[in-house]
């Protein structure tokens, strides 16, 4: 029970950076993998600020900025710079490394006694249910447990819905539109490049948002937390997107959503059945890989089924 | 007022592939003024209507609409005074954005986009009122996506968010060459009503010399990067599909001539 609960809370926490993904990849078609080093900022500003007795609010607050300025970085690389987007966010993420290394001062920071969101939640947790036991359905559940899951499902439900609102913005769906035709947004009086750069903001702002809170729930940061980011946001987009389709952005927010608590329980699932823990990324690029493959051989049938001879 | 000042763009200077699209082009269009331009293919001119909406800087020469000297200015800053329609349906609108929202962009034409609501109640009344007068019952569409659409609706909606606010200078650039007979058409009849209504200063290329010879109040004909003729008032009134064949055709024989001649000068010299 105590995995299922862990798997859900993960799955809420990371699902926040596939929203993130799904704003650079989905919307605006821009293979952004900067989310590797932009997760790994928001984690590592929010600790420090953390570790230095800064209200958790605050600190998380700073992982969003942060997140949300190295995507700017990279917009700004991709657009007045002319740099091809999947190398301006390599750029990036190559340089996020070393400044990570810098906020943190060493490789790893941990928050062990630090009052966090995790603390918060799980005070406000106890005091809710006066330290007892939570039964549901017969399952006994820890005050503990139950509060971070509650906090995180909060959060994404909070994140989601500011997600959607802002996209029926006059700003947001002229973002929408830059990632749709660029050409018509631009007769239309619309800066594309500012679009992009902005959007692509916005977008690492939720990973770094994501990577704040993920600290706080595992009480550490660490320089190497963000590699493979992207491909498990892109999992959970494409899972969702499977569940939900594409017609509607408020279907396929709710659809990141579950696609990404669907792959952390899966996940867990499989840990628990003995995956190694080292397979585990190159598990989920196979599933991604698999996942864009094969709709495009579903549509030729006859690549599947035997061909009619002509003899 | 559309200034058009000794405008010259040349494509891919230096090389084999050398372009010289536009040469020391001059035109001054009145407010209100609808003009058709015509020209063989490769004649310059539809990349005098990108010249005036910017879509890449002029080599040389001047651009200027209502006054403002618009020559330097971006492509989106431009926008604010200019509406357009391209050829292909599909560079005009946002295939995977709905009718409503499409329109919603192009109400906010050349305005900075806040964090206003997209689609307001006052305006999605507006749509459905303007969308109606289109007779093509898309006005109860308004949640579908524009890529359901067919070309010649597509363009029709086009036309509509070109001129939703009203344009100091409209641009046409061959936008019915991709529409099967009865949307194209439609959608001249469409763009006639629209610039009479709104006396819209428009500049419209055109394949087709019927649309030349019906439309406007005056026709420019394009050769090699240069206007070539320019007929106003009484005379574009008189002009008839067969004047403007024969007009190609002289065309093509002054071309065949230069040809010829270069042809006997170099046996002859070399």
């Amino acid at each position: 029970m105590s995995l299922l609960l862990g798997a859900l809370t993960l799955g809420f926490i990371f699902s926040l950076i596939a929203l993130g993904v799904l704003i650079s990849f989905r919307i605006f078609a821009f293979p952004d993998i900067t989310a590797d080093g932009s997760s790994t900022l928001g984690a590592a500003l929010a600790a420090m600020l953390l570790v230095n007795n800064v209200n958790p609010v605050l600190a998380t607050a700073a992982g969003f900025a942060g997140g949300f300025l190295a995507g700017a970085i990279t917009g700004i690389l991709a657009t007045k710079c002319k740099i091809n987007g999947l190398l301006a966010g390599i750029l990036v993420m190559t340089g996020l490394y070393s400044v990570n290394l810098h906020v943190m001062g060493r490789s790893n920071v941990s928050l062990l006694g630090s009052s966090t969101l995790s603390t918060y939640a799980e005070r406000m947790g106890i005091a809710l249910t006066h330290g007892r036991n939570l039964n549901v359905m017969r399952w006994e559940i820890t005050p503990l447990e139950a509060s971070l899951v509650a906090a995180s499902f909060l959060l994404v439900v909070v994140a989601g819905a500011v997600m959607y609102l802002f996209f029926h913005t006059n700003l947001g769906t002229a973002m929408r539109a830059t990632g749709d035709n660029s050409e018509m947004v631009r007769a239309l009086g619309v800066n594309d490049e500012n679009m992009i750069i902005l959007g692509l903001a916005v977008s690492n702002g939720f990973i770094g948002l994501g990577g704040a809170f993920l600290a706080q729930y595992q009480g550490f940061a660490d320089v190497q937390m963000g590699i493979g980011m992207v491909v498990w946001g892109l999992a959970s987009v494409i899972i969702g997107e499977a569940l939900v389709g594409t017609r509607q952005l408020g279907l396929v927010i709710t659809g990141a959503v579950m696609g990404s608590v669907l792959f952390r329980l899966m996940v867990a699932i499989a840990l628990r059945l003995g995956l190694n823990p080292n397979d585990l990324k190159l598990v989920t690029a196979v599933f991604v890989f698999v996942a864009l493959v094969a709709p495009k051989l579903l549509k030729r049938p006859n690549l599947l089924k035997p061909r009619p001879s002509h003899a | 007022m559309l200034e058009i000042r000794s405008v010259s763009k040349t494509f891919n200077p230096g090389t084999p592939n050398e372009l010289r699209a536009l040469q020391a082009v001059s035109v001054g269009v009145e407010d209100g003024s609808f003009i058709v331009i015509i020209g063989t293919n490769g004649s310059g001119k539809s990349t005098l209507l990108n010249a005036v909406a910017g879509s890449f800087c002029v080599d040389s020469g001047l651009i200027s609409v209502a006054g403002k000297d618009i020559t330097s200015w971006p492509e989106h800053r431009r926008a604010k005074l200019i509406g357009r329609v391209f050829q292909n349906p599909f560079s005009g609108t946002a295939a995977n954005m709905s009718i409503a929202e499409n329109l919603a962009l192009a109400a906010f034409r050349g305005r900075p986009r806040r964090l206003g609501w997209s689609l307001r109640r006052g305006l999605l009344d507006t749509l459905r009122d303007r969308i109606s007068e289109l007779n093509m019952g898309l006005e109860d569409r308004l949640k579908n996506p524009i890529g359901s659409l067919s070309g010649g609706q597509r363009q029709a909606l086009t036309l509509l968010m070109a001129t939703w606010l009203r344009p100091e200078v409209l641009l046409l650039d061959e936008h019915t060459a991709a529409l099967d007979p009865k949307s194209a058409d439609q959608v001249i009849a469409l763009t006639d009503t629209i610039i009479k209504r709104d006396t819209l200063t428009t500049l419209m290329v055109t394949h087709s010399m019927q649309q030349a010879a019906n439309l406007g109040d005056r026709l420019l004909m394009m050769h090699r990067g240069r206007i070539i003729q320019d007929f106003h008032g009484a005379e574009k009134k008189r002009i008839r599909v067969n004047d403007l064949l024969a007009r190609f055709e002289e065309v093509r024989r002054a071309e065949l001539l230069d040809q010829s001649a270069a042809d006997m000068l170099r046996r002859a010299y070399i």
